[in-house]
């Protein structure tokens, strides 16, 4: 396996971000490249091809959305969108347009570094698939189709294992009511939030390895839903 | 034998009809009930079909009043630029009607068609440009609101209060190939007005109120509603006409709406179109002119001629007919020309000045045969009739010489028939004091003298020899003579003067209970706006006035604030009257000494604390002069008025002190709680790392661990003070853009645990929810709950329990939050949901913002739901109950 240093492209307006950032993430094991604007971005973006993306949505002279869109026709390289705007439309907005996930401002390390890794990984393993996938209690083998909670098996129906299945393929990232409901339904369906909703709930109550510890499926309220990776 | 019945042949006007529209452009009226309703949107909406299908489509005039939505929808089409012209140092801009013409594309969108058009423009009105851009074989689309209908302009005056200056003629309506109704219910638009959608050309604030009423819009609402019926009928009508097909046709009902130089001459051509429009009838409009009419002044003439004119206007044939005797001519013309149907003005009162007085009424009503009659009455149109008349008869008035005479003829009959039987001699005068008895008590005193002389002459002539010369001869008649004329005069003026009496207690006792009804109505009323009209009316009414009250607007400047009828417009001369009156303080402007030349007069209402506003007046009469009477009558209206204004204005006054003491003590709550909040974790951030910083080898790792722990969590904290702040901010702002659906609420509540797991451990809490489904905004309700587990976590011991609990009651859902901390502080219970309130713990703030709780019940309340709290029954702790809408309808999952 190559054992090389991934390199982040952080871009971000504000210096003591982009400080912070630089100070924070070596030692976890990362090369940081920094843009300021969008334009210097999509720049370096192309010419270092970093192996993932920190975006902030406010930049001075272009859009977030629009540094993002060029991104995405270039490559598919993961894209981490950090953003102090708190609205769910902008979120479900990057991550339709091709965002891999999205911090709040102001973050935890922790969870950034999370994402990042997450990110990372799908980002390294787009191809290869590994056959029987574990997260906590749960492992589901994804070519027998069985699902298994602390070694019991559950039975789900045929959509519930629909909706798991691409939850697992993300699994760490968010995936959106639309995104879910094209996979199940199809693409008459995406605006049937409904339908999710009453899957997503029995999906739950089936998965639920104990009350005290935090569920595996978390609901990122009003933009969709995400497995954790634990 | 076969018979052969002719096909029907289509009627000649209708196919004449057909060929007019050939070549002629067509025109589809978007028609709306009030602003807002999304006509603009609509005719964008169909023009953009019509585009697609390839016609050429040009917006001619489109205002978008700066909505997006409207403007995106207008996108993608060719714009006209708009002709810009300078009119008194403003650039305004109209259609550029020439441009149109020349570019001749197939449909023109024209907005607003009512609109008037700059002056010095070619047309002074916008729908006299949509008619050329028709008449070129244009297909023009447009817009209109029900209110500037020409012959709903008096309905809609009564009914918003707002007289409506731009108008359309009926006929345009009449004219268009197609309406459209776009609709919309009166709740809708409201809403939409709230939010601030709708743009509306009449700007001040109390004709907004007063416009958007929902009694106001219905009432809109429906007469749009029936003005569209009517078309889709009329359309009905020609089409069957034009294809000869039988129906059963009305036959040919013919109206004949008479006017005269009465001011509710303009409310009877507006009902007689009424009528026409539904008899589908054609109808026309007449004065005649008998000799009175010489003797009306200018302003009476010209009335008339407006009179004509708006009937025009309104699609009538008009007429001005010489007659000698008005009800002669009116029923010869309407036999000649075969009218079914005459709309006369009812005489309000006896003697109604105008030339369709009680006799021309009755006289039409017996002879009309089979033509029927329609009496409009004068009330509730133009001026109110009231049985309250200040003004003396008129004195030209020559009924009672008239009848005086008639009496003292009969009884000079009647005298001398008993003079033939019964030898009176001079005793026979005595008889001649009853005509003079009656005249007095029925007409008053000249009457009386009147008839006293010609009783006297009379007497004299057919009773005294020498018979019928004036001369006398006998001593003893010259006596009989004189104490007849003496007695007559006397008593005469002695009745006239009971009667005088009898007439004025009369009037004042009227005038009494009408003051009395008034002072009791106004007493009743609150609003400002309803105190102004009540008061505007009852003037108007009793004085027989065109009345308009300003009061003084923000900079304390006199601005009309409600008038009857209802009017918005002031000329200059008459605003400096108002001005001058204003700034002293005395009555200025016509019959005063003020500005004489203004049309109105303005009089201060003042009370013991001053001015606060004035009153002017227009007379319809052309005396200006008031009698005594009336300015008595004037000053306990205006007195009356003043108290009411003022009581208003200081609960208005009571109420802003209220307000502003509420506001200045949150806004020290506001300051305590920023200071505190910020510079606490602020403090705790700067202390920590800078000592972090500079004692480096003195912390051992548990001490740096510790102090960063520090660090972490204030910085925690301040981020939720922000977060709070902002969702404050939002809630004021009115920002939420709140999102219902369906949501689990189970995972919601766990969704809100997670996030306060640091604070409140999760195995504190006992969720028992179940499977309830609510409908919510889910952003909204998390945070309200972290909100109140937060509270929670502040408030109780810890380690101690929490319960979390949800119940389903009646379509509703009720979820309680319980703790077993202090319970609510004693003072008062719902002062907790208050900003920045904080409960005391014993001797120390509570580290919190103050704010969450406030947050929690602005977002549960922008969701329709409650937010309560109440002490713990069984033991101290509190209780927060969330009530919500249940959403019920399971969808299938397949």
């Amino acid at each position: 396996m190559n054992v090389r240093v991934p390199s982040i492209l952080i871009v971000d307006d504000e210096p003591q971000i982009r400080r912070f950032l630089r100070v924070g993430l070596p030692p976890h094991g990362f090369i940081c490249v920094e843009a300021a604007n969008g334009a210097e971005a999509l720049k370096i973006f192309e010419k270092d091809k970093p192996d993932v993306v920190i975006l902030d949505l406010g930049l001075p002279d272009i859009d977030g959305y629009g540094v993002l869109e060029q991104m995405r026709a270039q490559a598919l390289t993961p894209v981490l969108i950090l953003s102090a705007r708190d609205d769910v439309a902008g979120k479900v907005r990057a991550l339709e347009a091709g965002a891999d996930d999205y911090v709040t401002k102001p973050f935890d390390m922790e969870e950034l570094l999370a994402r990042l890794k997450t990110a990372l990984r799908h980002g390294l393993q787009v191809a290869g698939e590994l056959p029987i996938f574990t997260t906590g209690p749960l492992s589901v083998d994804l070519v027998r189709r069985q699902v298994f909670l602390r070694g019991e098996e559950v039975h789900l129906t045929p959509k519930e294992y629909d909706v798991l299945r691409f939850l697992v393929q993300h699994a760490g990232k968010v995936v959106t009511h639309q995104q879910l409901l094209k996979q199940a339904w199809g693409a008459a369906h995406v605006e049937d939030v409904q339908y999710l909703r009453v899957l997503m709930r029995q999906l739950r109550r089936k998965l639920r390895p104990d009350e005290t510890v935090q569920h595996i499926l978390v609901t990122e309220q009003g933009v969709g839903y995400r497995l954790l990776l634990l | 034998m076969m018979t052969m019945t002719e096909p029907p042949r289509p009627s000649p006007e209708a196919l004449l009809e057909a060929t007019r529209h050939e070549g002629r452009g067509r025109l589809k009226i978007f028609l709306g009930a009030a602003p807002g309703v999304g006509k603009t949107c609509e005719m964008l909406t169909q023009a953009r079909a019509r585009q697609l299908e390839g016609v050429d489509v040009v917006i001619g005039v489109v205002e978008s009043h700066s909505r997006p939505e409207t403007e995106a929808m207008a996108q993608g089409f060719e714009v006209l630029p708009r002709k810009h012209s300078l009119y008194r140092g403003r650039v305004l801009s109209e259609m550029d009607l020439d441009a149109l013409l020349l570019r001749r594309p197939k449909l023109v969108l024209v907005d607003e068609m009512a609109h008037s058009n700059v002056p010095e423009s070619r047309h002074p009105k916008r729908y006299q440009d949509v008619e050329e851009l028709l008449a070129a074989g244009i297909d023009v689309y447009t817009t209109v609101n029900i209110q500037h209908l020409e012959s709903l302009n008096d309905v809609v005056a009564q009914i918003t209060r707002i007289r409506v200056r731009e108008t359309l003629p009926d006929r345009i309506l009449d004219a268009a190939d197609e309406i459209e109704l776009v609709d919309t219910t009166a709740d809708d638009l409201l809403q939409r007005l709230h939010e601030g959608k709708v743009y509306t050309r009449i700007q001040a604030r109390r004709a907004i109120r007063h416009f958007f009423r929902p009694g106001n819009l219905a009432a809109l609402r429906e007469l749009a509603l029936r003005r569209a019926a009517q078309h889709v009928d009329r359309d009905v009508v020609d089409y069957m006409q034009s294809h000869a097909i039988d129906g059963p046709w009305a036959i040919g009902e013919h109206i004949l709406a008479c006017v005269d130089e009465h001011p509710a001459s303009a409310e009877l051509v507006r009902r007689a179109r009424r009528l026409a429009d539904s008899l589908k009838a054609d109808w026309t409009a007449i004065y005649i002119e008998s000799p009175q009419h010489l003797s009306l002044t200018e302003a009476e003439k010209d009335g008339i001629a407006d009179t004509l004119r708006l009937a025009q206007r309104l699609g009538a044939e008009t007429a001005t007919l010489p007659g000698r005797d008005v009800a002669d001519a009116i029923l010869e013309y309407a036999r000649q020309k075969n009218f079914t149907q005459i709309v006369i003005g009812k005489p309000a009162r006896r003697h109604f000045r105008g030339l369709l007085s009680g006799s021309v009424v009755r006289r039409i009503l017996r002879q009309s045969g089979a033509i029927s009659v329609m009496a409009v009455s004068a009330e509730g149109a133009g001026f109110p009739e009231k049985a309250v008349h200040t003004r003396p008869a008129d004195s030209t008035d020559y009924e009672p010489y008239c009848f005086s005479a008639l009496g003292v003829g009969l009884t000079t009959v009647f005298a001398g028939g008993i003079d033939r039987l019964v030898a009176l001699g001079t005793g026979i005068s005595m008889l001649f004091l009853i005509p003079v008895m009656v005249s007095a008590v029925t007409f008053g005193l000249w009457p009386a003298l009147f008839t006293a002389f010609i009783s006297v002459m009379t007497y004299n002539f057919f009773f005294l020899p020498p018979l019928y010369t004036f001369n006398i001869a006998d001593p003893n008649n010259w006596l009989s003579f004189g104490v007849l004329l003496f007695v007559a005069v006397i008593a005469g003026n002695l009745a006239a003067r009971v009667r005088a009496e009898a007439d004025l207690s009369a009037r004042r006792a009227c005038i009494t209970s009408e003051l009395f009804h008034f002072t009791g109505r106004l007493t009743g009323i609150t609003q400002l706006d309803d105190i102004l009209w009540a008061t505007a009316y009852q003037i108007a009414s009793m004085l027989k006035a065109n009345v308009l009250i300003l009061l003084p607007d923000a900079s304390g400047r006199p601005e009309i604030a409600s008038g009857y009828p209802p009017d918005d417009e002031i000329d200059a001369q008459d605003m400096a009257a108002a001005n001058w009156c204003w700034d002293h303080g005395q009555p200025a402007g016509r019959n005063a000494e003020t500005l004489p030349g203004a049309k109105r007069l303005f009089l201060p209402m003042r009370t013991g604390a001053g001015l606060v506003g004035i009153i002017g007046l227009l007379r319809m009469d052309e005396k200006g002069m008031m009698s005594t009477e009336e300015q008595r009558l004037l000053d306990s209206l205006i007195d009356q008025t003043a108290l009411a204004i003022e009581r208003c204005q200081l609960v208005q006054k009571v109420d802003k002190a209220q307000v502003r003491a509420e506001a200045d003590k949150l806004r020290v709550a506001m300051l305590t709680s920023l200071s505190h909040d910020l510079r606490t974790p602020l403090a705790s951030i700067l202390g920590a790392s800078s000592a972090l910083m500079s004692g480096h080898g003195v912390y051992n790792q548990a001490q740096t661990d510790e102090m960063l722990g520090t660090i972490r969590e204030e910085a925690e904290r301040l981020d939720r003070f922000v977060g709070n702040l902002l969702d404050m901010s939002r809630l004021e702002a009115g920002a939420l853009g709140v999102k219902l659906q369906e949501i689990d609420l189970a995972d919601v509540a766990e969704t809100a645990l997670e996030r306060v797991r640091r604070r409140l451990s999760p195995d504190r809490v006992q969720m028992d929810i179940g499977d309830v489904s609510v409908r919510a905004d889910p952003l909204l309700l998390e945070q309200s709950l972290v909100n109140l587990l937060d509270n929670a976590a502040k408030y109780t011991p810890a380690g101690s329990p929490v319960r979390v609990q949800a119940d389903v009651h009646d379509g509703r859902v009720s979820l309680t939050v319980t703790d077993e901390g202090p319970g609510l502080p004693e003072e008062d219970t719902n002062r907790i949901f208050d900003k920045f309130y904080r409960a005391k713990t014993v001797d120390r703030h509570v580290a919190g913002t103050g704010l969450g709780l406030a947050v929690a019940r602005g977002f549960v309340e922008s969701m329709g739901g409650t937010l309560t709290a109440s002490d713990r029954e069984d033991r101290s702790g509190a209780v927060f109950c969330l009530t919500l809408d249940a959403e019920t309808a399971e969808s299938i999952v397949s």
